[in-house]
């Protein structure tokens, strides 16, 4: 690891404590992925991970948040003063809505670990979006810039669909790059490496936006962390399909970066995708492989559904306009609770357009800020979970030991109207 | 059988310096950091994991690499915190997700073994990793009880 003038200065501490700590952890993390440099980056998407669960098990309420982010983010046991971030830094998902703390279950000691991160946030500049699709709130990266993003969901759709430059970042390695607008070029920063490993061709329509969901599944266990090229696709995947494809390969396996000839903007032939080279394999995606992806999200056997969760990824305006459309004239059934999770500035523009009035007339709640597997907010007493979320299905199970369902967005709204699962599997 | 014969020894590329020895804690699949892990125990929880409900905490983890969200160093490093995490990591695929993982979880890991660790080293056997020489020294579980 070459580290740049500046860079040694802010080593050797020319810049205080916490500046120095992020670069060592920069420098150890560079070393340990086998980096030869940094690059400089303006654009992180982090956060301060205190008040999510896991993390606000293993610290004290009497720690400052500078102690906490000092110990989570930038893994020093010595508290440090942080300075402010000298980068356009984004928050990504918090423990709890405040609107909805009590209904989502939020504990008071979680509210206050919210309220004082809200404050440090603020403080040292981090802008509080609370939204895993940073690229829906403004911060949608340009063709060819070096980004330091967590949230495996967005980093796949960075890569593949914007052409950004990006490796899935952790909380701590986002944290050094806020404090040092730096992060290791390694992996994705480097052109040769973007082009992709495994073909897939797509022998089925995929059409609709939970087929675009379980393909992604389907390459996911496929190709781990490997970068697919798909031939195949007839028609463009739109915003909601490319984040629930992207979302879903990231979630069975590691997948960062993706190409689909003639659509995503490396990928102008199969040739350039691919970098000029065979691909390690070629797998076949038909409707046998659709129904397997189906069949292994589907874990519940119960239809008496008490929760429906959608928006995960955060929901786009389009899906609030699809999910009031369907809920229009109907109403939730008591059964169940329906909460459909979107970006707080995009709640803003569902309050004005009238989505919110219909959502919530219906019974349903549109709820903002995080979701049910990072912030583990449901219902209380709730057992049996539908989502048109293939991320969503696959975590439930295991980090809330709900069982669950896995449809299409119309699935999901009859069964929280019926208060039954009753689709048709594909 | 001696003790000397019974040994297998690996070499690799240090990820994370350090010397550290444990029973093996082996599996063929990936494994993701958040909604894969309980932190607080160490034990696997992702439904279809071949090794869900069992613990790696004081273990030497051998297993192919990360996967999954961007929580995994967190999760891993709250394992730590924790008193739950594994005493050294072996593993075949570098992604950001576990070089960060390996970084904040502070034990001695290694890539790049010039055999398959996966593949040689079995649940139990007793493993030495020596992160700064690159060396890793197995002991079978039957052939150490015997020498």
């Amino acid at each position: 690891m070459r580290l740049s003038d500046p860079e040694q200065a802010m080593l050797d501490g020319a810049e205080g404590r916490a500046v120095q700590q992020a670069m060592s952890l920069l420098y150890r993390y560079g070393k340990a992925l086998g980096a030869e440099r940094l690059v400089e980056t303006n654009n992180v998407c982090g956060g301060s991970v205190g008040s999510l669960p896991n993390r606000r098990s293993v610290i004290s309420d009497s720690d400052s948040m500078e102690a906490v982010f000092s110990l989570l983010n930038l893994d020093s046991d010595e508290p440090l003063e942080i300075p402010r971030v000298k980068t356009m830094a984004y928050k990504l998902i918090e423990a709890g809505d405040p609107d909805y703390y009590e209904m989502q279950g939020v504990s008071a000691r979680t509210q206050q670990l919210i309220q004082k991160n809200a404050v440090f946030c603020d403080k040292i500049g981090i802008q509080r979006c609370n939204t895993c699709t940073p690229y829906q709130v403004g911060n949608i990266p340009t063709f060819g810039e070096h980004l330091a993003w967590m949230e495996s969901s967005a980093v796949v759709y960075a890569n593949s669909m914007i052409g950004a430059r990006a490796n899935v970042e952790g909380a701590q390695s986002a944290a050094a790059a806020m404090l040092t607008a730096r992060i290791p070029y390694w992996g994705y920063h480097i052109p040769e490496n973007r082009h992709a490993t495994h073909l897939i061709e797509v022998d089925y329509p995929v059409e609709s936006m939970m087929e675009w969901g379980l393909m992604g599944y389907f390459v996911g266990e496929v190709v781990k962390e490997d970068a697919p090229v798909l031939v195949g696709v007839d028609k463009n995947p739109d915003l909601k399909k490319a984040k629930h494809f992207g979302a879903a390969s990231a979630t069975s396996g590691g997948v960062e970066m993706y190409h689909i000839v003639g659509m995503t903007p490396e990928a102008p032939t199969l040739e350039a995708a691919l970098g000029g080279k065979a691909p390690a394999e070629t797998i076949r995606f038909g409707e046998q492989e659709l129904r397997t992806a189906y069949e292994h999200l589907n874990c519940a056997d119960d239809p008496n559904v008490d929760f429906i969760m959608l928006g995960c990824p955060h929901s786009s305006v389009e899906q609030l306009r699809i999910v009031a459309g369907l809920l229009e004239g109907r109403r939730v059934s008591e059964n169940t609770q329906l909460w459909i999770f979107t970006p707080r500035a995009l709640k803003a523009h569902a309050d004005r357009v009238g989505y919110t009035e219909t959502i919530e007339g219906a019974g349903a709640y549109l709820m903002t800020d995080t979701c049910p597997a990072l912030g583990r907010v449901f219902p209380e007493g709730a057992k049996v979970v539908a989502t048109d979320s293939c991320k969503q299905a696959h975590y439930l199970p295991a980090t809330l030991g709900l069982d669950t369902w896995f449809g299409s967005v119309e699935d999901c709204v009859n069964a929280a109207v019926a208060g039954r699962w009753q689709a048709t599997p594909p | 059988m001696s003790a000397q014969t019974a040994e297998l020894v690996l070499h690799g590329r240090p990820v994370v310096e350090g010397v550290a020895e444990g029973e093996a804690f082996v599996t063929t699949q990936t494994i993701s950091g958040f909604g894969g892990i309980d932190p607080m125990t160490g034990t696997i929880t992702e439904r279809r994991h071949e090794k869900v409900g069992q613990s790696f905490a004081g273990k030497v983890l051998v297993f192919p690499g990360a996967k999954g969200s961007s929580g995994w160093a967190s999760n891993f490093q709250a394992a730590r915190l924790a008193g739950a995490a594994p005493v050294a990591m072996l593993f075949n695929e570098l992604t950001t997700k576990i070089a960060l993982g390996a970084v904040v979880l502070r034990v001695p890991s290694m890539t790049d073994l010039d055999q398959d660790p996966i593949a040689v080293i079995q649940d139990g056997d007793w493993v030495r990793v020596d992160a700064e020489r690159g060396v890793v020294t197995v002991t079978r579980r039957g052939n150490a009880e015997v020498s």
